[in-house]
């Protein structure tokens, strides 16, 4: 717990930034993961694919205990974050996360969706707070959307407020849950443009997508998953240009 | 005749039906005795300025504070009937269904005599009114703004969790703000109902000084024999909900467009 407190500037030597062992999850009856290993290093950028109903989502909610598991580790820079004793709240304060449907809060303008969290949960003051703010809206190309609503905003503009409000926080890791899928294809390259450059500065990224293109071009690992397991893993080129499974290659088929 | 013929003749009938309905009523009324019933200005005339002055804002006070307790209450039993621990949710449930099934005129007559004789104590009234009229409003508000915090999409909680902010933050924060926003017309709506309520509060006695607009105009009605006041004090009630209700159909308009 001690090194937690220290914040995000900590980076531990041979620590995972994220380590899932044989996770496990069903909804009822429905399996969705069987006992996943899988794990993203520090400054890696991991793209997850596969089917929908892989499991490839549940895997990423569960990495921040949006889901709950029902077995397995998933240690957060060491931190199990399904112990009971965790400090859930610090540690997700620490992983960014971007939805498929943004989910800005609408009853408040772009900085406030930018400061709120800043100020509640970091306890930063209102000018430290709004300079960060600033600083992550230029960072995504959106200094002057600053007192804009989120109703007023593109698709593609509220994906990359959403993704500066995660920013703001300072995360040691950012999870995004297919970030494009909910946007018109013409909105896409303005999102993915940001994510790119994140990926150039060094951030670590755990990214379920279905832009291959994307995976290929900004991945360090791609992983593949169907029916709740990982089905293969490696280097894009290789997982993309050279799948060693049947069930990877019919996939790649089917979205070409 | 041709479809359109027919339709034209059947408006007509329709209008000049009307129009022999108030005609035949305007011939047949008595408008001497109407007026001086129901319209004696000089009556009326001398209703004010307490009219205004002590009976609606009576009215406007018992109001608030009822409406004020309600919401607080409502709020609490709406977060109780969404809180994960069974014992919150009966106790929130058994409430709002015991105090939307009495009339509340039952719970006056509780809040205002059954609980004073039985504890051998007395409250002040204004405590009694907000009790008596507020235990029940809180039931209804309760259900209505558990609505609203459904009502906001399971997202919104999630990004504010995963902003690192704890439940309850995540509630004040996020949750219940939108949640409001949502329910305004319908809080709105409870807001008409209980100053119309307020006119049930005379059983538990008034003096001249406490005395809503409901008691303040039949105390007239008897005086004078007369049923002007009751004109008077309902007119006063419209000035007051009408643009309550006008409001309510404005605000859900924008709320229709902005989704």
């Amino acid at each position: 717990m001690s090194a937690a407190g220290e914040g995000s500037d900590v980076v531990r030597e041979g620590v995972a930034a994220i380590r899932v062992e044989g996770l496990q999850k069903s909804f009822g009856a429905n399996h969705v993961l069987r006992g996943i290993d899988f794990r993203v290093d520090v400054g890696e950028v991991v793209c997850v694919i596969g089917p929908s109903g892989s499991g490839k989502s549940t895997l990423l909610r569960c990495v921040n205990r949006l889901e709950e598991a029902d077995a397995g580790s998933i240690l957060i820079e060491g931190e199990d974050i399904r112990d009971p004793d965790a400090d859930v709240d610090l540690l997700r304060s620490r992983i960014g996360m971007v939805f498929q449907s943004f989910n800005l809060f609408p009853h408040l303008s772009v900085l406030r969706n930018l400061t709120i969290a800043q100020r509640r949960v970091r306890g930063r003051s209102r000018e430290e707070a709004e300079r960060v703010a600033r600083g992550n809206l230029d960072r995504v190309g959106l200094g002057e959307k600053a007192d804009a609503y989120p109703a007023h905003l593109s698709g593609g503009q509220q994906q990359r407020v959403a993704i500066a409000r995660a920013l703001s926080m300072d995360p040691d890791m950012m999870l995004f849950d297919e970030p494009t899928s909910a946007l018109d294809p013409e909105l896409v390259g303005e999102v993915l443009a940001v994510m790119r450059d994140l990926a150039r500065d060094g951030m670590t990224m755990m990214i379920v997508t279905h832009e291959m293109g994307f995976a290929r071009e900004v991945a360090d690992r791609v992983v593949f998953m169907d029916g709740g397991v990982v089905v293969e893993e490696g280097s894009p080129e290789r997982v993309l240009g050279a799948p060693a499974q049947e069930r990877t290659r019919r996939f790649l088929q089917m979205v070409r | 005749m041709t479809r359109r013929q027919r339709q034209r003749v059947l408006r007509g009938v329709l209008y000049a039906s009307a129009v022999a309905a108030v005609v035949a009523l305007a011939g047949l009324a008595d408008w001497v005795l109407l007026r001086r019933n129901f319209l004696d200005l000089d009556i009326a005339a001398t209703m004010f300025p307490d009219v205004l002055l002590v009976a609606a804002r009576n009215t406007i006070v018992y109001t608030a504070l009822a409406f004020a307790f309600g919401l607080v209450l409502g709020l609490a039993l709406a977060l109780m009937r969404l809180s994960s621990i069974p014992p919150y949710r009966w106790f929130a449930t058994v409430y709002i269904e015991v105090f939307r099934g009495l009339p509340a005129l039952l719970t006056i007559f509780l809040v205002g005599f059954g609980i004073p004789i039985a504890f051998q104590t007395r409250w002040p009234v204004l405590l009694q009114i907000t009790l008596g009229l507020g235990i029940v409003a809180a039931a209804y508000m309760a259900e209505t703004i558990r609505a609203g915090i459904e009502a906001v999409p399971r997202g919104q909680m999630e990004a504010a969790r995963s902003l690192g902010m704890s439940r309850g933050r995540a509630m004040a924060s996020i949750i219940i703000p939108q949640g409001f926003r949502i329910i305004v017309p319908p809080l709105t709506n409870e807001l008409v109902l209980l100053i119309k309520d307020t006119s049930l509060l005379f059983v538990l006695g008034t003096t001249p000084a406490t005395k809503e607009l409901t008691k303040f105009g039949r105390d007239i009605l008897t005086a004078r024999a007369n049923a002007t006041p009751l004109i008077v004090v309902g007119v006063v009630y419209l000035l007051i909900t009408v643009p309550l209700t006008q409001l309510v159909a404005v605000l859900e308009r924008r709320n229709a467009r902005s989704r």
